[in-house]
């Protein structure tokens, strides 16, 4: 899959072990396995595979499971960065405590989260009796899909911004000052395409986990038919009537979609590594006025 | 660190933007967190302890622990190499490459048991090989170790890509044309560089291996006192009309995931004391280090 | 991999295979049924000392029912299940670990004991819910049960509803399926299981009725407390078996078959049918039931065989993909 004639760069030391390394475990552990669950699909016919990847049900609960998950994974991208700007930047009381807290949503066991959120956001709870006011239900509709997916998939962006955002290096945003940059032009134009890749993968990351998230999302969803049902749980649905080979085609198929959405969004975080990497050679001040000159600001 | 005025936000931006991300926080993870708590306390300390004291809540915390602290080395030198390769190296089918490496996390938990059920199981490809010599796979301790590893499989790696990408070649390059081994550059100039990446990712690692519920949960065989992890003991107190036990029990998972985070603010707190002794300069932040060590104690 | 992990593996596997040479039994059960077994246990292990001078071990392992199937055609070494429903079983006795006659290898129907679908409602029974068609008015009321496709508990409440519209005057599958549509429309949600649904309703306090296990209203009591809710019983409800089988496989490897055979027998004692009437499980003992008659109300029901022609068969028509259940909500 990898040309072993891969190109290396200057002078460093240890891409044949690093990559080697990469691939046998990435192999033993994901690439194996995976394909062994796509060749255990072999034992259904292609008519088979699609009438039940395609059925009313199967499509409803793909529009349903992408759909929360790229709502969350949006809110936690756009809320994420800011978060992680503050926690970084701005000196506030008891900021450790709070940074802290944001790894929770990991440690905490999915189904406990999904049950505290069912509680707070139905019509009695701590949340959702102020927005039953407002004429909004959460919990039991697809929008408490979303609050959950928030929830478990809210560390990824902060956590991959935190460290981006502590290593830019102050002599570039001086330069950009210096140079006559507003604050606004300095963050758009020298530190957003710096810190876009983490962003993105983030993003990706977040995105990919709510896909597969299925603990938390059963206790707020309301499971309803063609409504509330995320593909696992009609995966789970299948397993529990011992039709292993309809679950894996579903599995299969979620695959697959993951797969490639992943894949576009990975292209996409390369082109903009290098178009910023091309700006990046050469000390950090020029590489602020570049950054300006390219995108057409102030000289 | 210094104050920076030609590159700050106006004061108004700094409000507005900290008090959207702690209303975020608050609204989105605080207050599902002090929910939990609120029910494991429901009936005070006393029966909160209790819960905890039971057997089969420790049996689970000690395999909970053991299979995190089986994991997290794997996670950790796979991450570091994949990083490595990635980020200072260019070749095709790099963009390939990483979103494999990503494919884990877009796996349902569940389905990520069942393929190594498929894998392994009785009815699976390599089942009757192992019965035949006696060896157990799944519904034992190799099978949850497994499907912790996937699921934990992009943490430490997809942490360190985007660090190390921003921050370039040009140190490392430097190293060795001064004559660095391959090793001294590493430990020397990468290591030190990534440090702060790599433990978020350890501990975003650390944290879902403890925590996770459904693939364990497919390969685990439930059996009460032996192949029960924390999460899964959660989830059979709770079924179990044992609310109180069951949040307990997540409360200590929630400890737990902060260990290796209290471990970096002290790693943090340390470097910063040798900073401040070296240039006698006083950071705006040092009076708020009291509330993050009260993390510590339950 | 490297040296480390292939001594790791080797501690992994050391500890997997060693851990239990000795005497032992796993019971692979249910979900609920946690309470019910770690009071009969220690009877059985009691019992057995005396009888044979052996210490035995009994290990419990707990989860849905279907899932504890499926772990077990896939390798869990259980000598005997306990099960919530004869599918599970049957599925297992597809697969050659059970024998094919296994509900005849103990008395009533292998099932020790039995439980019934009720309704919970709020105090005062402020809608009036008696019966199965008042929850089947068209938004007359708020229904909550968990997933009828997903849960043992859900598949009863609705194979229950189902049978009730059958014995109707003038019932057949036609009218069944028009009135447990209604009966669902008035679902605004499926619990994930049977204990989720039961939050929503307590603790939420979303839903008029609640229809779940009999035995289950003596655990909301203790949960909850007894202020809050009432039970209904119905004219008629479903007759829920909880079907025990020795697997074959299991105990001719590992030679415990006598000792699994008489750890199930003993559910039939005085023993073990008090146990299971002092869990809120309705007791087969003519004499322990007369002793309990106080907890367990007189209610006419129907078995699955006789109303449904078997588990296996009410699976594949109602809940299988294409079945009622999804050609209900394939109708909206």
């Amino acid at each position: 899959m990898f040309p072993a004639a891969a190109k290396r760069d200057g002078v460093l030391p240890g891409f044949r072990l690093g990559l080697g390394y990469t691939l046998t475990y990435l192999t033993l552990l994901v690439l194996i396995p995976l394909a062994g669950m796509i060749l255990f699909t072999g034992q259904m016919s292609w008519g088979d595979f699609w009438a039940t990847a395609s059925s009313e049900r199967a499509l409803a609960s793909y529009r349903v499971t992408f759909g929360a998950s790229l709502g969350a994974a949006a809110i936690n991208a756009l809320f994420g960065l800011i978060v992680a700007w503050v926690l970084v930047r701005y000196p506030f009381p008891g900021k450790r405590f709070v940074d802290a807290l944001v790894d929770l949503p990991f440690a905490l066991p999915t189904a406990v989260a999904g049950i505290t959120l069912a509680t707070l956001y139905a019509e009695n709870g701590w949340i959702g009796q102020h927005l039953a006011k407002l004429g909004i239900q959460v919990a039991f509709t697809p929008l408490g899909i979303v609050v959950a997916l928030i929830f478990v998939t809210l560390p990824f962006v902060v956590r991959t911004l935190q460290p981006v955002i502590e290593d830019i290096e102050a002599e570039v945003e001086e330069a950009a000052a210096t140079l006559g940059a507003t604050r606004w032009q300095t963050f758009t134009r020298v530190l957003l395409p710096g810190i876009f890749p983490a962003w993105l993968t983030g993003f990706t990351l977040a995105f990919s986990r709510a896909i597969g998230e299925f603990g938390s999302v059963i206790f707020i969803a309301g499971n309803m038919p063609l409504i509330s049902e995320i593909t696992p749980l009609l995966i789970i649905s299948k397993l529990e009537q011992y039709d292993i080979l309809g679950a894996t085609a579903l599995a299969v198929v979620m695959l697959v979609i993951s797969f490639v959405m992943l894949l576009v969004i990975n292209l996409l975080q390369w082109w903009a590594a290098s178009r910023h990497a091309k700006s990046r050679d050469g000390d950090a001040p020029a590489d602020a006025a570049d950054a300006l000159a390219i995108a057409g600001g102030r000289p | 660190m210094t104050t920076r005025r030609a590159t700050a936000e106006p004061r108004w931006v700094r409000l507005l933007l900290t008090a959207v991300a702690l209303g975020f926080l608050f609204l989105f993870l605080v207050l599902p967190l002090i929910a939990v708590f609120w029910e494991a306390f429901a009936q005070g300390a006393q029966v909160y302890w209790d819960a905890l004291q039971e057997g089969e809540a420790r049996s689970a915390m000690l395999l909970t622990l053991m299979i995190a602290a089986l994991v997290l080395p794997f996670n950790i030198a796979f991450g570091v190499a994949a990083a490595w390769a990635i980020a200072k190296f260019e070749f095709r089918g790099k963009s390939l490459l990483t979103t494999l490496i990503d494919l884990p996390f877009a796996v349902s938990p569940v389905v990520a048991g069942l393929i190594f059920i498929i894998l392994f199981g009785a009815q699976g490809y390599l089942g009757p090989w192992l019965a035949a010599h006696d060896i157990k796979i799944i519904f034992a301790l190799p099978g949850m170790i497994l499907a912790t590893l996937f699921v934990t499989f992009p943490f430490v790696a997809r942490e360190l890509i985007p660090l190390m990408q921003a921050q370039g070649r040009d140190e490392e390059e430097a190293a060795v044309s001064l004559g660095a081994s391959g090793w001294q550059m590493f430990w020397r100039v990468t290591l030190p560089n990534i440090k702060w990446g790599l433990m978020y990712g350890v501990i975003l690692a650390n944290a879902r291996a403890m925590g996770e519920f459904g693939a364990v949960s497919v390969v685990s065989g439930h059996i009460r006192g032996e192949t029960n992890t924390l999460p899964l003991h959660v989830e059979i107190l709770y079924n179990e009309y044992n609310q109180i036990g069951a949040f307990a029990a997540a409360t200590v998972l929630a400890f737990l995931g902060l260990v290796t985070l209290v471990a970096k603010t002290i790693v943090e707190w340390r470097m910063r004391k040798e900073t401040e002794m070296l240039t006698a300069e006083l950071p705006p932040e040092k009076t708020e280090l009291p509330p993050s060590v009260a993390t510590e104690r339950p | 991999m490297n040296k480390f992990s292939s001594l790791l593996l080797a501690a992994g596997l050391a500890l997997a295979t060693g851990a239990h040479a000795q005497s032992n039994l796993l019971n692979v059960s249910y979900d609920v049924a946690r309470d019910v077994y770690k009071d009969y246990n220690p009877l059985f292990e009691k019992h057995w000392k005396e009888k044979t001078g052996e210490t035995v071990e009994i290990r419990q392992s707990h989860a849905g029912s279907s899932k504890q199937a499926r772990a077990v055609a896939d390798g869990l070494e259980a000598d005997v299940v306990t099960m919530n429903q004869a599918t599970d079983v049957d599925f297992l006795a597809e697969k050659g670990l059970v024998a094919t006659d296994y509900a005849k290898r103990f008395p009533d129907n292998a099932s020790p004991y039995t439980s019934t679908m009720v309704f919970i409602v709020r105090k005062g029974n402020p809608k009036g819910i008696k019966d199965w068609n008042d929850i089947a008015k068209p938004g007359a009321v708020q229904l909550i049960i968990p997933h009828p496709k997903n849960t043992g508990n859900g598949r009863y409440s609705y194979l229950a509803a189902w049978g009730y519209a059958l014995k109707q005057p003038g019932g057949n599958d036609q009218t069944a399926q028009e009135f447990v549509g209604n009966w669902l429309k008035n679902a605004p949600l499926f619990g994930s299981g049977g204990r989720d649904a039961t939050t929503t309703f307590m603790q939420r306090r979303i839903g008029d009725v609640l229809v779940t296990f009999e035995s289950e209203a003596e655990l909301i009591a203790k949960e909850f407390g007894r202020g809050g809710f009432e039970v209904v019983y119905p004219s008629l409800s479903i007759l829920a078996e909880f079907p025990v089988a020795i697997v074959e496989k299991v105990v001719d490897k590992k030679g415990t078959r006598e000792l699994a055979r008489a750890y199930l027998e003993y559910l039939w004692s005085k023993e073990g049918q008090e146990n299971a009437a002092k869990n809120y499980l309705r007791p087969r003992d003519p004499e322990v039931l007369k002793k309990y008659a106080s907890a367990f109300p007189p209610i006419k029901t129907f078995t699955i065989d006789e109303m449904f022609g078997g588990w296996s068969k009410a699976a594949a028509t109602h809940f299988k993909d294409g079945g009622t259940f999804d050609q209900i909500y394939a109708q909206k």
